[in-house]
């Protein structure tokens, strides 16, 4: 595995240094500490979603609607409920994070940056050739990553696979995956949501991005994926409703997903996409569209004066 | 213990071998989708229930597991029939296994149309095409019970990447010699192995076909026609050397595989006669058809996998 891993590392140094140069501006980065403290998590949030418009106005295309949606879960997962080191980051005791809806990455990569995983200088790269930040997460580009992603519906089952291994280790780490509400569409899910229950997988953790927009309109509209909670229920999981850009109520449901044996826990967050900005708010148009330079600004400076 | 001359079913010889490894390989796990007395991982399973998964009729969610349980530092076997894991659960394979490069070993069994009286939903004779176009991965088919004895406990753990080994349902001879000195060397991933020499043709088969292949050199020679037969239990990467050196010493190549005759092995071959030394070439294989049940000497008397229609072919090659 040394060997194996030494070769990934030696792939990012390579990929990272033919990366395109940015003509964007890089603020810098403060120092990584857990933390639950709200204040200081919606700042953090604040900025990640800044990274996030950003990244994805400079590559010209991405989804910042569903980055922003999925943003304080990921904030609260990486700095107030994890159990993970920035700077080892093959521990082998570590919780594992994969983001089954991969297209929501440049939140996933402004998170890693801002933990210390990756540089922060290289998230203007996002999309670009030679870039390890791949439009849709890719591990061979990003080893930090614990595993690709970007076909939906395959997360929640490699999650499961992790947790198998980690019983089979006598390991105590979680595993947390985040989906999305269209995600839910996906047949896989559901063959992974009977699996999970099966076998009493209490070490992983689900969570749903339910911001209710997807390609093509509301989730209602193009395949009603409701009553989604009740149908956790029904394949046997603990089941949490949630307001995703609640802390407290994020923190929790995370708490009580940890405190429940015998069983996995779905959280369903209820989110708003494009959350923070108010032209992107609940417009399906910026789910698969970046900002232009000028909707950037606009958007930059709302999150500055936002409370 | 694989006997020459016997009959007997590559999964067969499957199931034995991984439970010999489990033994010496904690690192090895087993997934299986209801399918593990058919495609004998009951042997691991019986032996090792902690380390093996049932995952139920469900093979998209088998596949994202088992790339799961790799990339956390287990070796998985993962077992059903071709036509479940190979074609409905392709996609998994393709982004969540191949594309992150995880060392899962994907043993399928029952492919071709040898698996016989269930009919056509199972035949699945398309594998070897959608299989060997995913970067990464490696793709084998043993010819019988001694090599895919020999191909298991060379691959396990080596390349580090995806392999994707098809076996079938049905006995077939055992026409490899276990005992023989150089057993090993034959079973190089990527190294065909001839196991007949030949001047005037080159046979080059994979499966149970290279029995067949055999036993039409064995009739063409009583013609006077001496041809090579090759075994090609490696489809990818392909033996582009000795695809080559057929090619160049023999002048003419016919291919044979339980397979349709577009995609597989008479296209990779195909592939390298044309750009390396251009021969004539005839391709034996299902001929773009779905097959019906019957039993699999029936169907392949049907759909023209037979010696009789190898010899036809290399006839063809020879006369034009």
């Amino acid at each position: 595995m040394k060997v194996k891993e030494m070769k990934r590392e030696m792939i990012t140094a390579k990929v990272m240094k033919t990366a395109p140069e940015s003509p964007v501006n890089i603020e810098r980065v403060s120092p990584f500490s857990q933390t639950r403290d709200e204040k200081v998590l919606r700042e953090i949030a604040r900025e990640v979603r800044k990274d996030i418009i950003r990244m994805t106005t400079e590559a010209g295309s991405g989804h910042p609607g569903g980055s922003l949606s999925a943003t304080d879960l990921l904030v609260a997962l990486f700095w107030g409920e994890m159990r993970h080191k920035p700077n080892d980051r093959y521990w082998a005791d570590r919780d594992r994070f994969i983001l089954s809806k991969g297209h929501g990455c440049p939140a996933l990569y402004s998170v890693y940056a801002r933990t210390g995983y990756i540089a922060h200088e290289i998230l203007p790269t996002l999309r670009k050739l030679g870039s390890p930040l791949q439009g849709h997460p890719c591990m061979i580009h990003l080893p930090t990553l614990e595993i690709s992603t970007g076909s939906l519906g395959h997360g929640l089952s490699v999650g499961n696979g992790m947790a198998l291994a980690g019983r089979l280790d006598g390991k105590d780490y979680r595993v947390y995956v985040v989906m999305g509400d269209g995600e839910q569409q996906e047949g896989s899910v559901w063959e992974a949501a009977m699996s999970g229950a099966h076998y009493k997988l209490d070490h992983v953790c689900g969570i749903i991005d339910y911001n209710h927009l997807e390609t093509e309109g509301t989730v209602e509209e193009v395949m009603d994926i409701a009553p989604l909670a009740e149908k956790w229920c029904a394949f046997g999981w603990h089941t949490i409703e949630i307001d995703g850009h609640n802390f407290d109520e994020i923190f929790a449901a995370l708490d009580e997903a940890k405190a429940t044996k015998g069983k996995p826990t779905m959280i369903v967050a209820q989110t708003v996409k494009g959350k923070g900005v108010s032209f992107m708010e609940n417009n399906v148009g910026f789910h698969g569209k970046s900002a232009t330079r000028e909707q950037m600004e606009q958007a930059i400076k709302e999150l500055d004066e936002s409370e | 213990m694989v006997k020459l001359g016997e009959r007997e079913s590559t999964r067969n010889a499957y199931g034995v071998a991984l439970a010999e490894l489990g033994e010496i390989h904690p690192e090895i796990v087993a997934l299986d989708a209801d399918l593990a007395g058919s495609t004998q991982t009951r042997r691991f399973a019986d032996k090792f229930p902690e380390r093996f998964f049932e995952m139920g009729i469900s093979e998209a969610d088998m596949m994202c597991t088992a790339a799961g349980l790799a990339v956390s530092g287990k070796i998985p076997f993962v077992s059903t029939f071709v036509i479940f894991g190979a074609g409905r659960a392709w996609e998994q394979i393709r982004n969540t296994i191949c594309r992150p490069n995880l060392p899962v070993r994907i043993c399928l069994s029952h492919g071709g149309i040898s698996i016989g009286e269930d009919g056509s939903s199972a035949q699945a004779c398309e594998d070897f095409a959608i299989m060997r176009s995913i970067p990464n991965i490696s793709v084998i088919v043993p010819c019988d019970a001694a090599e895919t004895k020999a191909l298991i406990h060379e691959i396990w753990d080596k390349p580090k990447s995806p392999v994707y080994i098809r076996m079938t349902r049905n006995k077939v001879p055992t026409i490899l010699d276990e005992n023989d000195q150089s057993f090993h060397q034959k079973f190089t991933l990527g190294k065909a192995v001839t196991l007949r020499e030949g001047s005037q043709a080159t046979i080059i088969a994979c499966g149970q076909m290279v029995a067949v292949g055999i036993q039409a050199a064995e009739e063409l020679a009583k013609e006077g026609i001496e041809v090579r037969v090759v075994n090609m239990s490696t489809i990818k990467p392909i033996d582009q050397d000795a695809i080559e050196k057929a090619a160049r010493e023999t002048g003419r190549i016919v291919t044979v595989e339980e397979h349709n005759i577009y995609g597989g092995l008479g296209g990779a071959v195909a592939e390298v006669v044309t750009e390396r030394y251009p021969v004539p070439m005839r391709r034996v294989g299902v001929r773009d058809v779905f097959g019906e049940s019957g039993s699999p000497d029936a169907l392949f008397e049907k759909y023209g996998l037979t010696p009789k229609n190898v010899v036809k072919a290399v006839k063809d090659l020879v006369k034009s």
